[in-house]
């Protein structure tokens, strides 16, 4: 017997939590004396009021997209790969060479070798904690964060000593070729008639994520390996047990995840900066954690999730833009979602639960 | 808590034996526990009389152990009252049971391995902060104790240099030290040899001699038959009878437990036995610890024959079953229809033993035969997820067809509820050991490894997966059975090997041998007259 509903498990709690979370942050917004009423509304105005707004919304849940499935595919192995930041700076470096030492023709095709190049560098990144982890029992989660710091200043000292062209003054690489800028979203619609703000980021990366979003539904619940995985995750004993190779489950999830964290690079350093510049990443990698426990390590789950920390990224930039609020504050509103979808779903839950089988009861009796 | 309906229920539990002479050391009226939607015990009602050995049976999930968790002040009862000698008594965590007069020997031991016999029995009891009086006067105590109950244990000895036997009673001794005279055992000789078991026996005889109280929780129904006084029978969260124990028979608890007739005994026809099947040789295993599992087995199993292993739990058994399962390394030498097997190199994983035709249910079916949050139809591919039949390409695998596979196996293996779609964890242990029984039954296996095939497992199942296992016998496989239920291997097995310290202690015929020799040969006692002459069989 169920504890409770299908649509309560993945509509009716995510939706408690958030009003939890953004009661509370309402709380705080007047606590510091200001129009909590005001601020939500700019927050919608801002993230999408207009077509700018949605531009940079969607450009940022593009990042989370990638990362988010990067986390939920390592997590589905048991794995918690908390290295997505440095693994999608890396693979901002892959596509940073790629884009400025191979002459390409044209975008569609610089687009493939780039998501190859991000995903290769990503995926190599996680692939020595991968390794420690199987082979000699290295915790992922410590392995991966300190990789995370060697990371940064493995690109800090890329960009400063190697990658940056003479007499430039700023840290980071020269700009790509024209060739190998993607098409933003105003570029893609203008031939339809469909008037898209200029100055909005977003660009074909977002299908690209969307269609990563199907191809690991695919992986992960139609073919064998994905079976294996989730397996793993599930029982490393029983998996052994059905000989299913801890080594090579370890191995492929992390760095299938490395990969996908990687490929986030195509999105901000591909389209947007048009550049490699130092701390691009901006903690797209940790949002992914967010992104993949409210989205319940499902692709779906993930876009959704990605989607609306896209919306708390670009509505609480405007609020620190246009209201005396303080930009620390949108980071607590950005906790208090984590902390109610991610830490305290139980919280909710268990009264949820204990109501709908109260309510079994009644019908019953 | 107590609703007006419970006032009717008392009426209803009239003292259930010979009039009392005495308020019953423990009484229970109308006591109701649910766990979310599941009902774990429903208006139970039992009264148990000072100085008897009352046993409760029933079988896994019936509620027993929920019952005297409530007892012991693990959970609380939703409705319903506890009487201790009379007085209604709460409660709400184990100091109060304790304080009653309440002591329980758990299933699984509570004891601290690296204390000493008297720092476990003073343990939460001492009288102050130093504990050096504390352990002066438990000393006394229990040399009194010793001596009033045939109770003997080295109070200076580590627990873990005790066997589990000696462990057990050291978990009776700090239930008498903290005053008890009411004494629940839950499972205690689930993990015994047979004359461990028959010792504890008569430690609770003579308890009961002194006027002790004792509720005795076990699934066997000879354990029952050979101590108790009255025993009450659980079926599903109710107690379905309460009777003396002279006036039942096994059978007629049986019944009561199941709720229909059961056949308590293997049926099955002489064994045909032909080519050798499975050849051992000088197996060793050396653990990750560098101690020596197996220590040089050698065994033959021929088409068309069961051969049982019987031990105490943790002499080699598990090792034995992982090396041929593959998922342990070893040395020495394993033919399989007369090819050798790789045990240490890149060959020796379980899917290589799968594809030389070895099917394995595994000891333990939670932690390795099933994958619990997976629903059913992706647990019949478990371990032959690469076979063709489950594939629909190159990439995919086909859902649809492993749906469906699972459906029909379900069906003829009467799982119930017969639903592919359930997560393993919605089965009841019975259900999920026919879900692996299908599964590795069905793929027609030249050599099926079984281990403890029915623990956990209800009274009706059990004699369903007991069918099968001899109808693969029958078909001319080869079963290799580890169990440590006598009974199970006594009945199922064509010949018996007994296993002790990581060697085989000698093999009998189950004609030519009974429990009483083959415990002892498990506590590494050979006595070799019954020895099985090579080429008996």
């Amino acid at each position: 017997m169920e504890k409770m509903p299908k649509w309560a498990d993945i509509a009716l709690i995510p939706l408690l939590n958030l009003t939890l979370a953004f009661g509370i942050s309402m709380l705080v917004i007047l606590a510091i004396g200001q129009d909590p009423i005001e601020a939500v509304k700019l927050m919608v105005s801002g993230a999408l009021g207009s077509t700018y707004g949605w531009g940079y919304t969607l450009y940022y849940a593009t990042n989370f997209i990638f990362t988010g499935l990067a986390v939920s595919i390592a997590f589905k192995a048991a794995l918690f790969n908390i290295g997505g930041e440095g693994q999608a700076a890396l693979g901002g470096l892959g596509v940073a060479l790629v884009c400025l030492y191979i002459p390409f023709p044209h975008w569609s095709v610089a687009i493939i070798f780039a998501m190859l190049g991000g995903a290769v560098f990503g995926a190599a990144w996680a692939a020595i904690p991968a390794y420690l982890q199987a082979k000699r029992g290295s915790h992922v989660v410590i392995t991966t964060i300190m990789f995370n710091f060697i990371a940064a200043s493995l690109l800090n000292y890329l960009l400063v000593n190697v990658l940056r062209p003479k007499g430039a003054m700023d840290p980071a690489s020269a700009k790509f070729p024209e060739t190998t800028n993607l098409p933003t979203f105003h570029e893609m619609l203008e031939p339809l008639g469909i008037a898209f703000s200029k100055s909005a980021p977003v660009n074909i990366s977002l299908l690209i994520a969307l269609l990563a979003c199907v191809l690991v539904y695919i992986l992960m619940w139609r073919t064998r390996i994905g079976y294996e995985i989730r397996a793993f995750g599930e029982s490393p004993s029983a998996s052994v047990y059905a000989g299913i190779s801890p080594l090579k489950i370890t191995m492929i999830a992390m760095l299938l995840s490395g990969g996908l964290a990687g490929m986030m690079s195509i999105n901000n350093t591909m389209g947007e900066s048009e550049r490699l510049i130092i701390n691009s990443i901006e903690g797209a990698g940790f949002i992914g954690i967010a992104v993949a426990l409210m989205g319940r390590n499902h692709p779906f789950g993930v876009l959704l999730a990605a989607l609306l920390f896209g919306f708390l990224y670009q509505g609480g930039g405007e609020l620190a833009l246009w209201m005396s609020i303080p930009r620390e504050l949108v980071l607590v509103i950005q906790g208090l979602v984590i902390l109610f979808t991610g830490a305290l779903d139980n919280m909710i839950r268990i009264p949820v639960e204990r109501m709908f089988i109260r309510a079994a009861k009644r019908k019953e009796a | 808590m107590a609703g007006p309906q419970n006032a009717k229920g008392q009426q209803a539990t009239a003292a259930p034996s010979s009039v009392p002479t005495t308020a019953p050391a423990i009484e229970l009226r109308g006591i109701s526990k649910a766990f979310g939607p599941v009902q774990a015990n429903k208006d139970i009602s039992i009264s148990v009389q000072p100085g008897t050995i009352h046993g409760i049976i029933g079988e896994n999930g019936a509620g027993k152990s929920t019952l005297m968790s409530i007892l012991y002040g693990f959970y609380k009862a939703d409705e319903g009252e506890i009487y201790i000698h009379g007085h209604e008594t709460q409660i709400p965590d184990s100091q109060a049971a304790i304080n009653a007069g309440i002591g329980m020997v758990f299933q699984h031991f509570k004891l601290v391995e690296n204390f000493s016999v008297l720092e476990n029995v003073i343990l939460g009891v001492e009288d102050g902060a130093l504990l050096r009086p504390s352990l002066a006067k438990a000393r006394k105590a229990l040399q009194a104790l010793a001596d009033e109950y045939e109770l003997r244990v080295d109070p200076d000895a580590l627990i873990e240099d005790l066997g589990v036997g000696m462990q057990q009673r050291v978990e009776i001794l700090k239930a008498l030290y903290r005053r008890a005279d009411i004494l629940i055992l839950d499972e205690p000789t689930g993990v015994l040899t047979p004359a461990e078991a028959d010792h504890l026996f008569r430690i609770l005889e003579g308890l009961r001699a002194q006027g002790k109280t004792i509720i005795l929780i076990t699934h066997k129904l000879r354990e029952i038959m050979e101590i108790t006084d009255t025993v009450s029978v659980m079926r599903r969260g109710q107690m379905t009878a309460t009777v003396k124990t002279k006036d039942t028979t096994p059978e007629q608890l049986a019944e009561l437990m199941v709720g229909r007739k059961v056949l308590l005994h293997v049926d099955k026809a002489p064994a045909h036995v032909g080519e050798k099947m499975l050849e051992v040789a000088n197996l060793r295993v050396i653990d990750d610890q560098g101690v020596e599992r197996l220590k040089g087995i050698d065994l033959t199993i021929r088409a068309g024959e069961i051969l049982g292993i019987a031990g105490v739990s943790g002499n080699g058994q598990t090792d034995l079953m992982e090396v041929l399962g593959g998922y342990a390394k070893a040395t020495g030498s394993i033919r399989v229809n007369g090819q050798e097997l790789d045990l240490t190199g890149k060959h020796s994983d379980a899917r290589s033993r799968r594809k030389r035709g070895i099917a394995h249910v595994p000891e333990d079916r939670q932690s390795r035969g099933l994958i619990m949050e997976f629903p059913a139809w992706q647990n019949i591919a478990f371990g032959y997820h690469h076979e063709p039949e489950f594939q629909k390409n190159a990439l995919l695998m086909d859902n649809a067809a492993m749906v469906e596979i699972a459906q029909d196996k379900m069906d003829r293996f009467d799982v119930r509820p017969p639903n592919p779609q359930l997560a393993a964890k919605s089965f009841s242990g019975g259900n999920q050991q026919k879900i692996i029984v299908a599964r590795e039954i069905e793929r027609n296996p030249d050599l099926l490894i079984v281990g403890q095939p029915t623990r956990g497992v209800d009274i009706g199942a059990i004699e369903f997966i007991h069918q099968q296992i001899v109808a693969l016998r029958d078909q001319g496989k080869a079963i290799l059975l580890v169990s440590v239920e006598l009974e199970e291997i006594l009945s199922l097995s064509d010949r018996i090997a007994v296993m002790f310290d990581g060697k085989i202690m000698g093999e009998r015929l189950p004609a030519e041998t009974d429990e009483k020799e083959l415990g002892l040969l498990m506590a590494g006692v050979v006595n070799d007259k019954n020895a099985v002459k090579e080429g008996a069989v």
